[in-house]
């Protein structure tokens, strides 16, 4: 337990928050503007990483597997939204139970298709390799999860403070009915808001793909953490997500490395706790 | 009231053709409808919860893992529930998963809606991880095989007295739990479901009313993980994990919420499109989120919703036509 074991377990902890923030960002929007809490956002990130193998097995190229499987994903998650979600009109369980009735048929086509095996992402080798600061071994791939996570924070923050789209959005998650009496298509907003949310899940899967592995059953473990994000950094704020996923991406690996025993219980109790003393999240918008 | 006590007729009926039908049947049915009748209780004590308070819970399943794990424990390292004990292990399930349930309801009851499913998704998920982690008490990913049924006068082992005894803890379960939701108790449950602030303004204690829901569910739920443990003679985190949780509210959904019956019928049908459909076709599982899909889209009051839309729909049409009568002599 030394100083270098601090560090490496921090580094961790912090590349793998950086995929929870993209998985985490999205659920956290869709539920900020159509209050729905999205249980096959799972089962998006697994099938993002099955999409991206396709691409890579029939192409080779890495590069061109990320956009196609998120783009892919983004149409189904709008799909979805279109034709099932949005008709129910505002009821919050059967929108929940019809999420949850996709991800388990989203489970058995993915299993059809690529089979139960367990297979793993490739990265192109140059992001393979480690570098060394200060005696600590860095994976470069990790170095990029960061950085990815980094970039599609600034941008969506720069959209949803910066733009009118983004007040429109902000606008939604804060009143929705107010927002629609001042002439903003709440109808469209959730439209895009699944969209992204959706994309940023799939692009999580096709990166988280090459360290966790993609394999059935992957989504509803994916699941769960994506929520601790969510409910720790609070709903429908941007700058919460990316709290939120730090703190769960440190919890998790801090958690694993030092109480094995009880790792996920150090995870999913604060959640609780969090939510019983204030249920719209650390940093919640109220 | 007269059409309640034709209700409550057709389903004694049903379980006593169950009772009869089914031990005459092969041992894959027998087992199939033990497995389905020990989940019930889970679905039933979910029911409370959802169907008559108005409180989706999505993490039920921590419940059945309480009972499972405790009877499965107690078999294995100490060789207690055996024998006769067996019944104390049933009451010690009962009272450690309303135990449970008494302590997750002080965090959880305070919230509705869809908050209330998230906290107690939290909640789920933090007995699922102990289930999947601490190894050295629950044997983490492999679970805890129990070797041998409980033999006191009758022997367990055998699958038909099995069967009978499962039926028997579910028909009292029933039972209670019908004159539960039929009780002062239950109606000022049903009001807290329709509108809680009218309760309360009404000088009801509603957080208590919804608390002790909340616990009595949990108690149900370990009495259905001591039957379950003994049925599928392994524990594991499956158990608890969050799909389970999902799957006894999409049953209770599927048959409809706020019937107890219903989330029994909705159990029957998972169970037997999982298990034997399973055993004929590929795309069962298409099948099942199929069914979950149309039920929440097209029966949101769940398969016992059936006649009542049938007749509101003959009601219906019925007005139109007189409308169509009238319609002559105004114009």
């Amino acid at each position: 337990m030394n100083t270098q074991f601090w560090l490496t377990q921090a580094f961790n902890g912090i590349s793998y928050g950086a995929l929870l923030f993209l998985v985490g960002s999205g659920l956290s929007l869709i539920f900020g503007v159509m209050r729905i809490v999205n249980l096959s956002h799972g089962s998006y990130f697994l099938l993002g990483g099955y999409v991206a193998l396709s691409v890579i097995w029939t192409t080779g190229s890495w590069l061109l597997a990320i956009p196609v499987a998120a783009l892919t994903i983004a149409v189904v998650g709008v799909a979805m939204e279109r034709v099932f979600l949005r008709p129910l009109g505002f009821d919050p369980l059967r929108q929940v139970l019809l999420t949850v009735g996709f991800a388990f048929l989203f489970q058995q086509a993915a299993l059809d298709i690529w089979t139960g095996n367990n297979f793993d992402i490739n990265p192109p080798d140059a992001l393979t390799k480690s570098i060394v600061v200060g005696g600590l071994y860095l994976p470069l791939y990790r170095i990029f999860m960061i950085g990815t996570a980094l970039v599609i924070g600034v941008v969506l923050w720069l959209v949803m403070e910066k733009t009118r789209m983004g007040a429109a959005v902000r606008a939604t998650v804060d009143d929705a009915q107010m927002a629609r009496g001042v002439g903003i298509d709440t109808s469209r907003i959730s439209m895009l808001i699944f969209a992204l949310g959706a994309f940023l899940a799939a692009l999580g899967g096709v990166i988280g793909g090459a360290f966790l592995g993609i394999y059935p059953g992957l989504d509803f473990e994916m699941l769960p953490i994506a929520f601790a994000v969510v409910i720790i950094g609070g709903m429908g704020s941007l700058g919460g997500a990316a709290i939120g996923a730090l703190v769960v991406g440190l919890a998790d690996n801090f958690g694993k490395a030092l109480f094995p025993e009880v790792s996920y219980f150090t995870l999913y109790a604060p959640m609780a706790l969090i939510l019983a003393v204030k249920p719209t999240g650390l940093f919640g918008r109220e | 009231m007269k059409s309640q006590h034709i209700k409550v007729l057709i389903v004694v009926a049903a379980l006593a053709a169950i009772a009869i039908i089914v031990p005459n049947t092969n041992s894959f049915v027998i087992l199939l409808t033990t497995r389905a009748l020990a989940f019930s209780i889970l679905v039933m004590s979910l029911d409370i919860l959802l169907g008559y308070t108005g409180l989706p819970s999505l993490g039920q399943a921590a419940y059945l893992g309480v009972g499972a794990y405790l009877t499965a424990i107690l078999a294995t390292r100490y060789q207690f529930g055996l024998g006769y004990d067996f019944w104390l292990v049933v009451v010690l399930g009962i009272l450690f998963a309303a135990a449970l349930a008494a302590i997750f309801g002080l965090l959880a009851i305070r919230a509705t809606g869809v908050y209330f499913l998230m906290i107690t998704l939290a909640l789920g998920q933090c007995a699922w991880g102990l289930a999947y982690r601490w190894n050295s008490l629950t044997g983490g990913d492999n679970g805890i095989n129990l070797r041998a049924r409980p033999k006191f006068g009758i022997d367990l082992a055998n699958e038909v007295t099995f069967f009978y005894l499962v039926f028997v803890l579910f028909a009292v379960s029933l039972l209670l739990m019908y004159t539960l939701v039929r009780s002062p108790f239950g109606r000022s449950l049903a009001g807290i479901r329709e509108r809680e602030l009218r309760m309360k303004i009404l000088g009801y204690n509603t957080w208590l009313h919804k608390y002790i829901a909340f616990i009595i569910a949990g108690g149900f739920g370990g009495l259905a993980g001591v039957l379950w443990a003994h049925t599928a003679g392994i524990v594991s985190p499956e158990n608890v994990v969050l799909t389970t949780s999902v799957d006894a509210l999409l049953m209770a959904v599927l048959g409809g919420a706020g019937t107890l019956v219903g989330g029994v019928i909705g159990a029957f049908i998972v169970f037997g499109l999982r298990e034997y459909l399973s055993t004929l076709v590929p795309w069962w599982q298409y099948a099942l989120g199929a069914v979950y899909v149309l039920t929440i889209l097209y029966l949101p009051t769940g398969l016992m919703g059936i006649p009542e839309r049938l007749r509101q729909r003959r009601a219906a049409t019925g007005n139109r036509e007189d409308v169509k009568k009238m319609a002559p002599v105004t114009s």
